[in-house]
């Protein structure tokens, strides 16, 4: 059987960036796999732009960065419509079409992205509830309107930007609810959303969906200090969609089943792999990179892919440890510089996982 | 409905257009695309019902993770929002009765 040298499963920003890396630093026999028809993760659905330094694909939108990523990796052994069920060692086993095989590879990257948590309420099951990314998928991607109303649930970026993008589309929001008493994401991004007349109702709750076989109303109420509703505050909205944008949770399945340690940072999305500055997991020779090492943006993915990229080629002797040291610090300070903009929440995050990442 | 024109991603580029029979009901889709896209074009949001309590499910993901929208397409249960159209699918919502 053929043995491959760097086998990284997801052909999203993390994975596609992670091969283009590796191979222009000389890995040969590199395979990227992917559930979907098409490479790109989740920057196909993402018609805005990005932020950032040139380095970060600044002020391309996600589509094009997709677009762009694809074909540095053209060359390159890509296995769509496949999905990775199993790894055991350095072996990954992988189904399309109705056949199962086998696929041995010296180096392993687990690029697996992220899922939009659901969100437990009275009528939570009902058809329309979705998550925003969900709903961005349909509309950008597949280029097909379900519905015309939409509540969304969570002004963090994700909430914001997908209004934004709903709208756009021919969408009516007609409302943005936040728990909290203030808006999660981005002020350029809210101001964009309040500009279009959206209301984005802080310290709010979706207390219930209602409808026959759908979702047709949905009721928001006013939370206290300690997030619990006040009763005598519900509002009613008609709406045929509620979208839920309150947060993701990183897919480790395969970091699991590989018997690599995890770790809890609730702060990116929960139980994470254990890993070193290099993104390699207990586990040697699998790494991590992208939402499953922790819920970031796609521009933190693309370095950290790039990272593994480095690794891997200087694990196999293809980049002196000198030289594999000073491009690896050159991605990261340009991640540096990347983070000086972010929330503090963010970097409080950064910082436990800085002090896990030191005591591997 | 379909959004043929878009700020951003500008004109719909239509693809072949085939018939595929979704509970014995003909509906166009193009060749393809995801099957939950051609049903959601085509007015189609219930995607499965419960076995036990009978109650209705709809799109949740559309990335192929949560299982939501599973269907049965030529007697296999598929992961609708990640499996292309093929020209003649014949495709049956589970537990509907």
């Amino acid at each position: 059987m053929k043995e491959y040298e760097l086998a990284i499963v997801g052909a999203g920003p993390a994975g596609l960036s992670a091969a283009a890396e590796a191979t222009k630093a000389g890995v040969r026999e590199v395979v990227v796999i992917d559930e979907q028809v098409k490479p790109g993760g989740q920057l196909i659905k993402q018609t805005h732009k990005f932020f950032g330094g040139t380095e970060h694909k600044a002020r391309m939108r996600g589509i094009d960065i997709a677009s762009q990523l694809a074909r540095e990796c053209s060359s390159l052994e890509l296995r769509l419509n496949t999905v990775v069920w199993g790894i055991f060692d350095h072996t990954l086993w992988l189904y399309s079409n109705g056949e199962v095989e086998e696929l041995e590879s010296k180096k392993i990257l687990l690029a697996t992205g992220a899922m939009e948590n659901p969100l437990a309420f009275p009528g939570w099951t009902l058809p329309g509830v979705m998550g925003a990314g969900a709903l961005q998928t349909v509309v950008n991607v597949w280029r097909v309107l379900p519905a015309r109303k939409v509540l969304m649930v969570g002004s963090g970026n994700i909430g914001l930007i997908v209004s934004y993008q709903l709208m756009q589309a021919g969408m009516k929001v007609v409302a943005v609810v936040e728990a909290l008493p203030r808006i999660g994401g981005y002020r350029v991004h809210a101001s964009k959303v309040a500009r279009l007349g959206i209301p984005i109702l802080t310290s709010h709750t979706l207390k219930e969906a209602k409808g026959n076989n759908k979702v047709e109303v949905a009721t928001v109420c006013r939370v206290d200090s300690n997030y619990q509703p006040i009763p005598g505050t519900e509002q009613d909205f008609e709406t045929d969609i509620i979208c839920i944008a309150t947060g993701l949770s990183p897919l480790t399945e395969l970091a699991r089943m590989s018997g690599c340690e995890f770790m809890y940072i609730p702060e990116l999305g929960g139980h994470i792999p254990v890993r070193d500055e290099n993104m390699e997991l207990t586990v040697p020779g699998i790494y991590v990179a992208g939402d499953i090492a922790g819920i970031e943006e796609a521009s933190t993915a693309m370095v950290q892919g790039a990272i593994v990229g480095l690794a891997v080629a200087e694990s196999l002797g293809y980049l002196s440890k000198q030289k594999f040291e000073q491009l690896k610090q050159a991605k990261l300070k340009s991640q540096e510089i990347f983070e000086k903009g972010r929330f503090e929440s963010r970097r409080v995050a950064r910082q436990k996982l800085q002090e896990r990442v030191k005591s591997v | 409905m379909r959004i043929k024109k878009h700020p951003i991603l500008g004109e719909l580029e239509p693809g072949r257009i085939v018939k595929v029979e979704i509970d014995d009901k003909p509906v166009d889709a193009f060749e393809g695309e995801p099957i939950a896209g051609a049903l959601i074009a085509n007015g189609i949001n219930v995607f499965r019902y419960t076995k036990k309590h009978k109650q209705p499910r709809g799109i949740f993901c559309a990335i192929g993770l949560c299982t939501d929208c599973i269907m049965m397409v030529d007697g296999v249960a598929v992961r609708t929002c990640v499996t292309g159209v093929r020209e003649g699918m014949k495709i049956t919502t589970m537990y509907k009765t």
